[in-house]
């Protein structure tokens, strides 16, 4: 019996879940029969389970929500502002008892009456109350029918954890094993059956790591209703737009991710959007813009509104007289370095503290949360015309790449994501002067300041400072400074993990992470270091446009991914064209149509960087995009993500290799991306393919010309009554060609001899002549698209 | 009421923690400094696949400085969250005992009477008992309450 109330719960907090957008988009449109009738199923079945439960409250309030939907729905009754608000209320009433039945708290039973009484048909008053501004919300897209033919069970939680955990454990044991196996003689019968193990180990691991993924939408789900309760509460509009929420995250990560962004939310609607009468020429109505997008290994979120801004003198001016910087200081910030003084701790940019965002966290804890997850987040904004906040964080939790590096005979990691450039420090490009007490790293002519780990540890510096390496660092929000590290060891993919208290007290870690040999590494924070080191942030930007000029000489900096072919030819690619990377099974792959295509989903991509499907079951491949199609890349292995200034030697003929590049003293293909659409893309789309019409029921032209036509590329549609056109095929022997607005006739006779002087009309067979008329055709459309 | 304690040696003492704040014993494998950390964390140390905090009871107590050259047996216990490992001088035994009401209003030392819940009687002995959370939560913790 517990079971089943657990299973009724879990249920209803699902329903419950997927629910709160229909419920804001049938506020916004209480005609919508669509989202009616979700609700009412809603009610319905809680209705009928706590019936078979004896649940009485539960069923008094559903039975009562149901009656009062039912009306609407037999059309007796029409949805009011009064009637949505307390079908909320008893909704939101569900949702609490729900929550006390799995926790065994009590919830006061005494307004469940005046709820029911709030469902009761409204005597038609005379005054109604003046019309609360109708807060627009545009729903996700409706996704909401319920997927078939996926088979799934409910799973605790705790037992996932208990797998992840197991399968840590039997990773951390494999390499334990490998190196045993590694000092032991050589016995190749064990080290395949190893090989096997290790095998077995990373594809559960890979699994697992699946079940932890969760579609954003969840995060994005509250998000309607509370932008409308906002709304109601402040008396201001906004519609809101929701973008990407089948981007996938780690399950832990989207709740890391929740507070912060319903904090970013809530302030863009309290101090952001202005009320209507205050928003001028922009309209009364407010946009505020939640979107995810996934870019190579980050995920990213944005939350853009149309508001008043943030007013960065304003913002300066006030962390003046909090203390927080210097007059002087100040002085020479750049716009960006005083919005990004919203992240400060201690400083509030509302006038007046609100119920809405005044209350709990500010922006600095907002920042805090999604830097302990690793991730980044930036302000950018211009008065008057609103803001955009992006978020940007791994793909997942677990896992972030890293650089591990060694100082004072210690191993730290540093989360790449904020490392711009690792320099030797005996190296041309480098000078380390000291300034007083300070080291100023002078690279290519830009000044940063420098740090020695070793010296921040309070440990030993190597013996030889010629040696040692320079980690350029910008931490999220901070200026660029530099990092001396004694060697710099391996990019690895870490698992981290919250460090304790007493250890985050330090100011300069930002977890924990095991080595492959089981020893427990920390994690550095680079802008806690920056902290804490003291380094003086603030005068780099000014060196900065000095520098540029140098910079822009030696040439531009790419962001290359590279990574082994599956003939394992070291290749790299930008990786802006790198949508994401994905692992697909080999069954999906098709030798069709003349190409090697992949079916993602319910789309047919091209398939390169292999000739033949290769013989596992499992390819790992890039999706790359040109921003209209896109093509899938197979390759064995991501092997790192390096910005650098390329000097390429060109290949001796255009191809798949543009041509190649010294990479960390290694030859490296680099992949021309341009070349490989321009090969594998399939044609653009229907809608975009020039237009060709055929008179209907000519058998010749439907059989024989209709495939060359179609292979030049366009789309062939049927000449009839009001068709548009770039090109119409008539026949030269039918006196009047069919009514179609084309912009080009092309005529077709039957004989080889023009009948007349001035006939331009093309001879059916003379293939040449055809050609030459549809190409020029087709390339005339194609400039003027 | 009779409960569980495990018995263990700190700064020569014998001292009793609540066994049901204990998840296990075990022999530390190794150490990784945290430069900067709180004086009483010694490091961290893996159990598993789970980074332990290792907490220098002695620095804790304010009693000096376990040597960390000779790592011995830790007490794990989970705290907020974050499993941390007590290095103790040795664990003896894990024992029914009774409170014994009233013994601790002698002066039982400055560092002691932060982390003292009471004391037990087991076997006839008279053992301090000890929240080992207070002594996760150090000598700053200790001050600022």
């Amino acid at each position: 019996m517990d079971d089943l109330i657990n299973e009724f719960l879990a249920e209803t907090r699902e329903m419950l879940q997927a629910l709160s957008g229909a419920i804001v988009a049938w506020e916004a449109d209480p005609a919508n029969r669509e989202r009616l009738d979700e609700i009412f199923r809603f009610v319905h079945t809680v209705k009928g389970n706590c019936g078979f439960f004896d649940l009485p409250r539960l069923q008094q309030l559903s039975h009562a929500a149901e009656d009062a939907l039912a009306e609407v729905r037999a059309g007796k009754r029409t949805p009011d502002a009064r009637l949505v608000s307390a079908v909320l209320a008893v909704i939101d009433r569900i949702g609490e008892l729900a929550h006390a039945l799995e926790t065994g708290e009590a919830v006061p039973s005494e307004d469940d009456e005046q709820l029911i009484a709030g469902l009761a048909a409204a005597e038609p008053e005379p005054k109604a109350a003046p019309a609360a501004p109708e807060p627009e919300a545009v729903a996700p897209t409706p996704s909401d029918a319920p997927k078939k033919g996926m088979r799934s069970i409910r799973l605790s939680v705790d037992l996932l954890d208990r797998m992840m955990n197991g399968v840590s454990d039997a990773v951390l044991a494999r390499n334990e094993l490998a190196r045993r196996l590694r000092e032991a003689e050589r016995d190749v019968v064990v080290e395949a059956a190893f090989e096997r193990v290790s095998a077995c180990i990373a594809e559960i691991r890979d699994a697992i790591t699946r079940t932890r993924m969760q579609r954003i939408d969840s995060l994005f789900a509250p998000l309607p209703r509370m932008v409308r309760d906002l709304c109601a509460e402040l008396g201001k509009q906004v519609r809101l737009e929701m973008d990407g929420g089948d981007v996938e995250l780690d399950r832990e990560m989207i709740e890391m991710i929740r507070d912060p962004l319903s904090h970013i939310v809530r302030n863009a609607i309290d101090h952001g959007i202005e009320p209507p009468d205050q928003r001028g020429a922009k309209g009364p109505v407010g946009l505020l813009r939640v979107a995810a997008r996934q870019a190579g290994n980050q995920i990213r979120i944005e939350v853009s509104d149309d508001g008043r801004g943030i007013d960065a003198e304003a913002l300066a001016r006030k962390a003046l007289d909090a203390g927080i910087v210097t007059a002087d200081r100040l002085e020479r910030m750049s716009h960006q370095q005083k919005l990004m003084l919203i992240f400060a701790p201690g400083l509030s940019t509302a006038s007046e503290v609100t119920a809405i965002s005044g209350r709990g966290v500010g922006m600095d804890v907002v920042r805090a949360n999604i830097e302990r997850i690793g991730g980044v987040i930036d302000v950018d904004s211009r008065p008057g015309e609103g803001v955009r906040l992006s978020i940007r964080v791994p793909l997942t939790l677990t896992i972030i790449p890293a650089l591990t590096v060694s100082a004072g005979g210690q191993i730290f990691a540093i989360p790449r994501s904020s490392i711009e450039e690792i320099l030797r420090a005996g190296g041309d490009s480098v000078r380390i002067e000291t300034v007083g007490e300070a080291c100023v790293a002078t690279i290519r002519g830009r000044r940063v300041p420098q740090v020695s780990l070793a010296d921040l540890l309070g440990a030993e510096r190597a013996a030889d400072p010629q040696a040692e390496k320079i980690i350029l660092l910008k931490p999220a929000g901070g200026d660029l400074y530099a990092l001396a590290v004694d060697a710099v060891h391996d990019h690895e993919e870490l698992v981290v993990k919250p460090a304790a208290p007493a250890v985050m007290a330090a100011g300069i870690y930002a977890g924990t992470t095991l080595a492959d040999d089981g020893r427990p590494i920390l994690l550095l924070d680079p802008s806690g270091i920056a902290n804490v080191a003291g380094v003086r942030v603030d005068t780099v930007e000014t060196d900065r446009h000095a520098a540029a000029g140098v910079a822009d000489s030696v040439g531009r900096e790419v962001s290359l991914l590279l990574f082994r072919g599956l003939d394992d030819g070291l290749r790299a690619i930008p990786v802006p064209v790198v949508e994401r990377i994905e692992d697909v099974p080999v069954t999906a792959i098709r030798h069709s149509a003349g190409k090697l295509r992949l079916a993602v989903g319910d789309r047919i991509v091209p398939l390169a960087g292999c000739a033949t499907p290769p013989e596992s079951d499992q390819l790992r491949v890039l999706r790359l995009t040109d921003g209209v199609t896109e093509i899938v890349y197979g390759f064995a292995s991501v092997v790192d993500i390096r910005s650098l200034v390329l000097d390429m030697r060109p290949a001796a003929a255009p191809g798949e290799v543009a041509g190649v590049a010294l990479i960390d003293g290694a030859q490296v293909e680099l992949v021309d991306p341009y070349w490989l659409f321009a090969a594998h893309g399939d044609p653009v789309r229907d809608d975009e393919r020039p237009v060709c019409a055929l008179p209907e029921g000519d058998p010749w032209m439907d059989n024989m010309l209709r495939p060359l036509i179609e292979s030049m590329g366009y789309r062939v549609v049927a000449a009839g009554e009001g068709t548009v056109a770039d090109i119409l095929i008539a026949s030269a022997e039918t006196e009047a060609p069919p009514p179609v607005a084309a912009g080009k006739v092309v005529r077709l006779r039957a004989t080889p001899d023009s009948p007349r002087e001035d006939d331009d009309s093309i001879y059916r067979y003379d293939r040449a002549a055809l050609l030459s008329a549809l190409s020029r055709s087709a390339g005339k459309e194609r400039a003027n698209g | 009421m009779a409960e569980l304690y495990l018995i263990v040696t700190i700064g020569g003492r014998r001292v009793a923690f609540p066994a049901s704040d204990v998840e296990a014993v075990v022999e530390l494998e190794g150490l990784t400094p945290a430069p900067r950390a709180a004086p009483h964390v010694a490091g961290l140390s893996a159990l598993r696949s789970r980074v332990l905090t290792v907490i220098d009871c002695l620095a804790a107590l304010d009693l000096g400085a376990t040597d960390l050259a000779r790592l011995r047996d830790a007490v794990v216990v989970p705290s907020g969250g974050h499993p941390y490992a007590l290095l103790v001088e040795a664990v003896e035994d894990v024992l029914d005992a009774e409170i014994a009401p009233g013994a601790t209003r002698a002066p039982i030392g400055a560092g002691w009477d932060q982390v003292a819940l009471g004391a037990i009687e087991a076997n006839g002995d008279l053992l301090l008992l000890v929240d080992p959370h207070r002594i996760i939560a150090g000598q700053d913790a200790a001050q600022a309450a």
